[in-house]
């Protein structure tokens, strides 16, 4: 019975990815592709600054994306779920993700328009009398691109968060009140480690879609805004290097994944320690000690491998400790609080 | 309860084999029910109960043997041509229609006129004590009459035998209290036999005029209630059914030797299994045995005890008494009459049994 | 809960719900401008942006093209996500969650990645991108959804019912057509209707596979280089946007009315 969807799914979703993994080992000159394997296209991308530019500015936008949406997606969904009436909560729910059901291209030019220098955006503003002349740090930069982002990509944060409020037990929270804590001190204690879950779940979904835009940063993003997927694509169809293409492609997931599986593991190591030492003040200095550290010299290697490993190698020796670090971690250390 | 019927059994069950794959769910079931009978199928999960009511229903295939309803072979004949109608667990009322179109799905096929048909239920629904909610959505009831839609629904075709699928586990406990009395009404007033799959010991004990009593599979005893109850086939039905206290003895050629009580000697008919020799069980229920309160005295045998638990429950009490001589506890049930007093721990007294009420099992 | 209604929650929540809509707010505001330069003040009423449309052929191409590959996907990827959901709801087979997990990628993935893999596939195989590997792609993205919305329906699904339909006299053609078919067709209305959204509105895989047959959004994407071209763009999106709104609000009443028969709760939302 599972049967045709999943064969449907294995012809069209892992064939395919499978397909760009062996492209990617594969060059193309002019219009050839000549099939013999070789990692040429991975030495230039791991050489290449270009491309590590790219990459690493599609994730610091990308992680300020989706710090922007959660960080705004819960009081929306805490208000959802904790003051609306439940009758009403379907209907605000459904409100949330209308605008998610137009077309994504629409929305994104639209926010070219209100961003624009002559635009609404700028023209309240004058009017209100706030500034005397546009801004132009609101579009064709990066920051635009996270402006729109994280507009596109809420309703992805909002429903896990909401799901995981849901979930809390009200009863909890009066036992919490019951004991004597105040409201401030029950969410930070209860409500907060209790939807952790849901944020996790809302991470993911922001993160790692927005790695991967393409129409967001092409449209508002302008030559400072560009992200991993605009080189792609230029790769595919402008340089006619397709194999090159996929090979980017492969190493963005690559990245995403490595990049998620280590910070997931590590804040689990760190909440780790943290319970280790039996919490409280000296296990956060504890933990934030470790996070510090732990960044440090992944930061140390990404900065300064060049000079030891040469610049492939550099990231390649920074890959190997996160992801040593990571299964290190997930051998070692059990499943601790908040789902990670 | 009614009698059961002196005609022909109105079903047959010979040597009822089924397996799913290599697990053995069936393993041999004969038995006769018959016309007007209440019968139960008796025993805990996963002994194959529901697989043989779904084997009866047509819903399940059997592997070996023949059902045999009135008289003819079921074999090849598909649920909806058999003269059966099935409560289901969960009531599966549909949800999407209203009471009375769940109660008159049945009657679609049937050549009766549209008049006939509202007539018929319109009485299905009183007979279930529905009347009034004829209109109601489906979705919209409670447990409780979603279930007697469900009745009315089955009852309403006429069948010759209702089958019950552990129809009262959903109802919380007043609400099964009152349908065991309805049920047993209603069987009697329809007159039909009905078959019901229950766990539940007391339940079955209450409604029915026999039960077969199953483990893994195959029916330990089939009997009514009293025999089920007093005369228990093995040990295992003895526990299955009530409370009962086992009491390790000895037997030899002329009597046994209860560890706590005594001697005693045992009519054949209170040894089930056939003659027993050397370490045996003795099984005695809780109210067989007795408190001797100060002054009383009694024409059965006597022993002494010391009380570990009492349990109060306002009609009843319940003591857990160490005999003296024997290391485990038994329970002693005693009404609580006017003039006796409650026990308390720790407290020395004397308790009376009669031989007549044991039942003994080999070890 | 209290009832404290201007709470400074409640400001931000309104103020959330304005910053989502503003976007949207925007598109007939300017769609019916008589202005060509996107911008305020307002100057006027007009519709001459959308007689434009009505004049363009390429245009009408595309609508053609969308409105094809909308209609196909909707029928494939609810057919698929009927299996799915039956055997999901119905059935405990190994890897169950796997399985389902990897059905699901595509909702977390990044398009481009879809887009590329089943563009290089196409080249391997030697195939011209056309309307019906844009029918693949877009099947494939819309499947999750297609689940996710009928396993609501099959959920509410006793398999009792069916089994109790036949004890009743009926042939399993008679219960399938009397008992599942009307508690399941609301879901599949509302997994048509929004299949055919998700379609209508997707541009990357539509971008990355089309040949020579655009769909509406890639047509859009063309027009966006023109300034003058701003504001008949702004009317093509009002009707796209009108339409998206429109259906997801049928398919939402469907989607309620499915919930409704079965006596289920709606928990919001169709995910």
């Amino acid at each position: 019975m599972i049967s045709p969807p999943l064969i449907y799914a294995i012809l069209l979703l892992a064939v395919p990815l499978l397909s760009i993994i062996l492209f990617s080992f594969w060059t193309q000159t002019f219009l050839t592709i000549n099939r013999d394997l070789t990692i040429e296209n991975y030495a230039e991308a791991l050489t290449d600054p270009l491309y590590r530019v790219l990459m690493e500015r599609s994730l610091r936008i990308s992680a300020s994306v989706t710090a922007a949406t959660v960080i705004l997606a819960f009081p929306i969904a805490y208000y959802i779920s904790f003051k609306v009436r439940p009758e009403r909560k379907a209907l605000w729910l459904f409100l949330i993700t209308i605008p998610f059901w137009t077309s994504y291209l629409i929305r994104i030019f639209l926010w070219r328009v209100i961003l624009a220098y002559d635009g609404p955006v700028n023209g309240t503003l004058i009017g209100l009398g706030v500034i005397d002349q546009p801004l132009s740090w609101i579009l064709y930069n990066a920051n635009a691109v996270i402006i729109t982002l994280a507009h596109a990509f809420a309703p992805f944060a909002i429903l896990p968060i909401f799901v995981s409020l849901e979930k809390i037990d009200r009863s909890l929270l009066e036992a919490a009140r019951d004991l004597g804590e105040g409201t401030v001190m029950t969410f930070l204690r209860v409500t907060l480690p209790l939807t952790m879950p849901g944020v996790l779940a809302a991470v993911l979904i922001v993160f790692i879609p927005t790695v991967g835009d393409y129409v967001t940063p092409r449209l508002v993003g302008g030559s400072g805004g560009t992200m991993i997927a605009n080189m792609i694509y230029v790769q595919i169809f402008d340089l006619s290097n397709r194999p090159m293409g996929a090979t980017l492609a492969v190493l963005a997931m690559l990245t995403v994944t490595i990049t998620l599986a280590w910070a997931i593991l590590h804040v689990r190591f760190w909440v780790h320690l943290s319970d280790r030492v039996g919490g409280g003040v000296a296990g956060l200095c504890l933990a934030v000690l470790a996070a510090v550290v732990d960044i440090a010299i992944i930061r140390w290697v990404y900065l300064n491998g060049d000079a030891w490993f040469g610049t492939a190698g550099a990231l390649g020796v920074m890959a190997a400790i996160m992801v040593g670090g990571a299964a290190a971690i997930a051998i070692f250390v059990p499943k601790g609080r908040w789902g990670l | 309860m009614s009698d059961t019927s002196s005609n022909a059994p109105l079903i047959q069950m010979r040597d009822v084999q089924k397996y799913y794959g290599t697990y053995h769910a069936l393993r041999g079931i004969t038995a006769e029910i018959g016309e007007g009978e209440f019968f139960s199928l008796l025993g805990p999960s996963g002994c194959g109960k529901t697989t043989l009511l779904r084997a009866i229903a047509g819903f399940e295939d059997i592997s070996g043997g023949t059902i045999t309803l009135g008289g003819k072979n079921m074999a090849g004949v598909p649920p909806n041509r058999r003269p059966t109608n099935m409560v289901f667990q969960s009531y599966a009322i549909f949800p999407h229609l209203s009471v009375s179109q769940n109660v008159g799905f049945g009657l679609r096929k049937s050549s009766l006129k549209p008049a006939d048909k509202t007539r018929a239920i319109g009485a299905a629904l009183e007979m279930v004590g529905l009347g009034h909610l004829g209109n109601r959505a489906a979705h919209a009831l409670s447990g409780g009459q979603r279930q007697r839609v469900a009745l009315a629904r089955a009852l309403i075709l006429k069948p010759k035998v209702l089958l019950l699928d552990e129809p009262l586990s959903a109802l919380d406990r007043k609400m099964r209290e009152e349908m065991q009395v309805e049920l047993i009404k209603l069987q009697r007033e329809v007159g039909i036999t009905f078959i019901l799959v229950t766990h539940d010991q007391e339940e079955a004990l209450v409604m029915s005029d026999r039960i077969a009593v199953m483990f893994e599979g195959e029916i330990a005893q089939l009997a009514d209630p009293e025999v089920l109850y007093r005369r228990p086939a093995t040990k295992r039905v003895a526990d299955f059914i009530g409370v009962m206290n086992f009491l390790p003895a000895l037997a030899d050629g002329n009597g046994i030797e209860v560890m706590g009580l005594g001697r005693a000697e045992v009519d054949p008919s209170q040894v089930p299994g056939g003659a027993v020799s050397g370490a045996c069980s003795v099984g005695m229920r809780p109210e067989t045995l007795s408190i001797l309160y100060d002054g009383e005295m009694t024409r059965a045998r006597e022993t002494t005890a010391m009380v570990e638990e009492v349990v109060y429950y306002g009609d009843m009490t319940y003591y857990d008494v160490t005999l003296d001589g024997a290391s485990a506890p038994v329970r002693i049930s005693m009404r609580n009459m006017v003039g006796r007093e409650v026990l308390s721990v720790g407290m020395q007294t004397r308790v009376s049994w009669d031989p007549r009420a044991m039942v003994v099992f080999p070890d | 809960m209290r009832r404290g209604r201007i709470t400074p929650l409640a400001i931000f929540a309104g103020l959330y719900l304005i910053f989502l809509y503003a976007p949207i707010i925007l598109l007939p505001m300017f769609a019916f401008n008589d202005g060509t330069i996107i911008a305020f003040p307002l100057q006027g009423f007009t519709t001459r942006w959308f007689v434009d449309l009505l004049n363009t052929p390429a245009l009408h191409a595309a609508t053609g093209n969308s409105l094809i590959i909308a209609c196909s996907v909707a029928v494939l990827a609810t057919c698929l996500g009927l299996f799915a959901a039956r055997a999901v709801t119905r059935y405990d087979f190994p890897l169950k969650g796997g399985i389902l997990g990897f059905i699901m990628l595509p909702l977390v993935l990044p398009e481009v990645i879809v887009a590329i893999s089943l563009l290089v596939v196409l080249m391997q195989l030697g195939l011209n991108a056309s309307i019906y590997t844009i029918i693949l792609g877009h099947t494939l993205l819309c499947m999750p959804f297609a689940i996710a919305i009928l396993q609501g329906s099959f959920a509410g699904l006793d398999q009792s019912l069916e089994e109790a339909a036949i004890d009743l006299g009926e042939t399993r053609a008679g219960a399938f057509r009397l008992i599942i078919l009307p508690l399941v067709t609301p879901g599949i209305i509302a997994s048509m209707l929004i299949c055919f959204i998700i379609s209508l509105d997707e541009f990357i895989i539509a971008f990355f596979l089309s040949g020579n047959e655009p769909t509406l959004p890639v047509y859009l994407w063309g027009q966006l280089r023109f300034p003058a071209r701003l504001p008949v763009v702004m009317a093509l999106g009002t009707i796209l946007v009108a339409l998206s709104i429109t259906l997801l609000l049928i398919a939402n009443y469907f989607r309620r009315r499915g919930l409704a028969r079965t006596g289920q709760q709606d928990s919001g939302g169709f995910l």
